[in-house]
């Protein structure tokens, strides 16, 4: 398996894997309730996530757009 | 009246975009479905945002907040995970129907396993599995049209009017339209939802962290997952079934083909997760309507976004939404009619009556518009679902094709033709099964703990769709080694 590949494993695990334990928490975070800003943080990661993929992925220093 | 003409004016460019944009360019088959695999990194995003960003986020998601809360965020989950997976997943697919000139999900089928019935079941499956989206959509044009005109268009005429629209566009522009006018839409709903979720909550609480509280004092369970039903591994066991089965769909799988390359999509995975925040001023809206706009049983929880808008702006505004609705239903419809149109025409009416010549095969593509159209008109008349329930079922189906997908691709597919045609039949007749009889993993199986019970149904089919698959393969694969693809045609 390749690095990249785990990278892309990350997202899952944080959105998904953190959900029981933000489903129990009441509090507000920036507005929100914690569950709704636990997937709004989660979504703002993927995409930080898949930038770095993008990075170091050789497969698109390989091919021209 | 203001509303309805402005509603309608929106229509009316869209129209004239998807006249323009063919201009020049002689409409044969692969220019109406895929333009000619010439779409840029913009292109591509925009067609797949504009297959995403549909009727149903726009209604549909403020409906389920509305209607069931928190369960709603599946929708944020999965499509961010679904752009993870692409990233992976596309550029493969890409390469390959490259190669080989393919235009659908069902030629890739074929190819792959080197068997025209297998193509011609993944057509059947994904013409069936596109018919609740279509529903969906023009449910939600028919929604738009009626409460855009204060209820002087009922909503059968209002579907009627919608599904005639989406037809003759689907039919004048193909493809190209479908993107360009994805670009108008675009801008338009960015703007406009963003606008709503953020001052109707002011507008009514002073701020969105009051009007939670609001929500939170009256209906506390609509801002966690509940114990049971759709709870926590309701969510975690739907999104992961939607993220692999998304883009299975046959529409967002000939859109994603229409790329120049596949860096297109690698590129796409950073910007798209950021997108789907938009989704989450779409929950404000939802939320804000509970207590606004109280007594929407049901189905209605999708007249929720309409109902709070007409109560709090002026006719114009209303009309913008309306036009803005509008477009988000024409552009994934008409990504999906013609999707199906190609599907069928190619895979279905080709192999069947071996025509001779390539117009009437695109002649056949486009009449299946109007066909699957009417279809789908029946169905939104007759049917009570909710949009959300819709969508549900449309992913359970598709998703059917995923595990044959994955294993073609893998480098040593053990999985000969027999097995995925088997497993799919299998995957797909059990999805039926479970929406025609209404049952759950609860009621067929009343002694599994809660969190068995609550996953989605669509997972006992893929399961069952998995095991007949790999066992069909292994009870065959003596009988299948002269199936095996040449050479040349191994990716």
């Amino acid at each position: 398996m390749k690095f990249i590949h785990v990278l892309g494993l990350i997202p899952f695990i944080g959105m998904l894997g953190g959900l029981p334990f933000a489903n129990k928490v009441s509090s507000f975070v920036l507005g929100l309730p914690f569950l709704l800003f636990w997937i709004v943080l989660w979504v703002i990661l993927t995409s930080v996530v898949m930038v770095l993929v993008n990075y170091l992925d050789p497969a698109n220093r390989e091919e021209e757009a | 009246m203001v509303s309805l003409v402005i509603t309608f004016a929106f229509l009316a460019a869209a129209i004239f975009l998807a006249i323009r944009s063919t201009r020049g360019k002689k409409m044969n088959l692969e220019q109406w479905a895929v333009g000619g695999r010439g779409f840029g990194t913009v292109f591509v995003f925009l067609l797949l945002a504009g297959e995403f960003f549909t009727t149903f986020t726009f209604l549909g998601g403020s409906g389920m907040i509305y209607q069931v809360g928190s369960p709603a965020y599946y929708v944020l989950a999965y499509m961010t995970l679904a752009y993870v997976f692409s990233y992976y997943l596309l550029p493969p697919i890409w390469r390959y129907a490259k190669e080989h000139g393919i235009v659908s999900i069902s030629d890739f089928f074929r190819f792959k396993y080197n068997s025209s019935s297998l193509g011609l079941l993944v057509s059947i499956v994904g013409i069936i599995a596109s018919v609740p989206v279509v529903v969906l959509q023009l449910k939600g044009l028919g929604i738009i049209v009626s409460e855009t005109s204060y209820g002087m268009i009922s909503p059968t005429l209002a579907v009627w009017i919608g599904t005639i629209a989406v037809t003759v566009y689907v039919m004048i522009s193909g493809i190209h339209g479908a993107a360009w006018t994805a670009i108008i839409k675009d801008f338009t709903i960015i703007a406009v939802v963003v606008f709503l979720g953020l001052y109707l909550p002011y507008h009514y609480y002073g701020g969105i962290e009051p009007m939670f509280k609001a929500v939170q004092a009256a209906k506390p369970a609509h801002l966690s997952f509940p114990d049971s039903g759709q709870s926590l591994s309701w969510v975690i066991s739907t999104v992961l079934m939607t993220s692999v089965g998304f883009y299975m769909q046959p529409g967002l799988f000939a859109a994603a083909l229409s790329a120049k390359s596949a860096k297109v999509f690698r590129r796409n995975t950073m910007v798209m997760p950021l997108y789907t925040l938009l989704l989450m001023f779409v929950f404000f809206v939802g939320y804000t309507a509970i207590l606004q706009v109280p007594g929407l049983k049901g189905a209605e929880g999708d007249l929720s976004l309409l109902r709070l808008s007409i109560q709090t702006f002026d006719p114009w505004f209303i009309g913008v939404i309306g036009g803005v609705g509008l477009l988000t239903a024409l552009v994934p419809t008409s990504v999906i009619l013609l999707t199906i149109g190609t599907l069928f025409a190619k895979n279905v009416y080709q192999p069947l009556f071996k025509p001779n010549n390539e117009s009437q095969v695109a002649k056949v593509a486009k009449l299946t518009v109007p066909v699957v159209a009417f279809i789908s008109l029946y169905f939104v008349i007759n049917g009570g679902n909710a949009l959300y329930a819709l969508l549900l079922m449309s992913f359970s189906l598709i998703t059917q094709l995923f595990p044959s997908l994955l294993f073609s691709l893998l480098p040593n597919n053990r999985i000969n033709k027999h097995g995925a045609t088997w497993g799919i039949l299998v995957g797909v007749a059990t999805v039926a099964y479970i929406t025609i009889s209404g049952s759950t993993i609860s009621s067929l199986f009343p002694a599994f703990p809660q969190a068995v019970k609550d996953l989605n149904s669509g997972l006992i089919a893929l399961f069952a769709n998995v095991i007949v698959t790999l066992l069909i393969s292994v009870l065959t694969s003596k009988s299948s080694a002269e199936n095996k693809p040449l050479p040349s045609e191994m990716y």
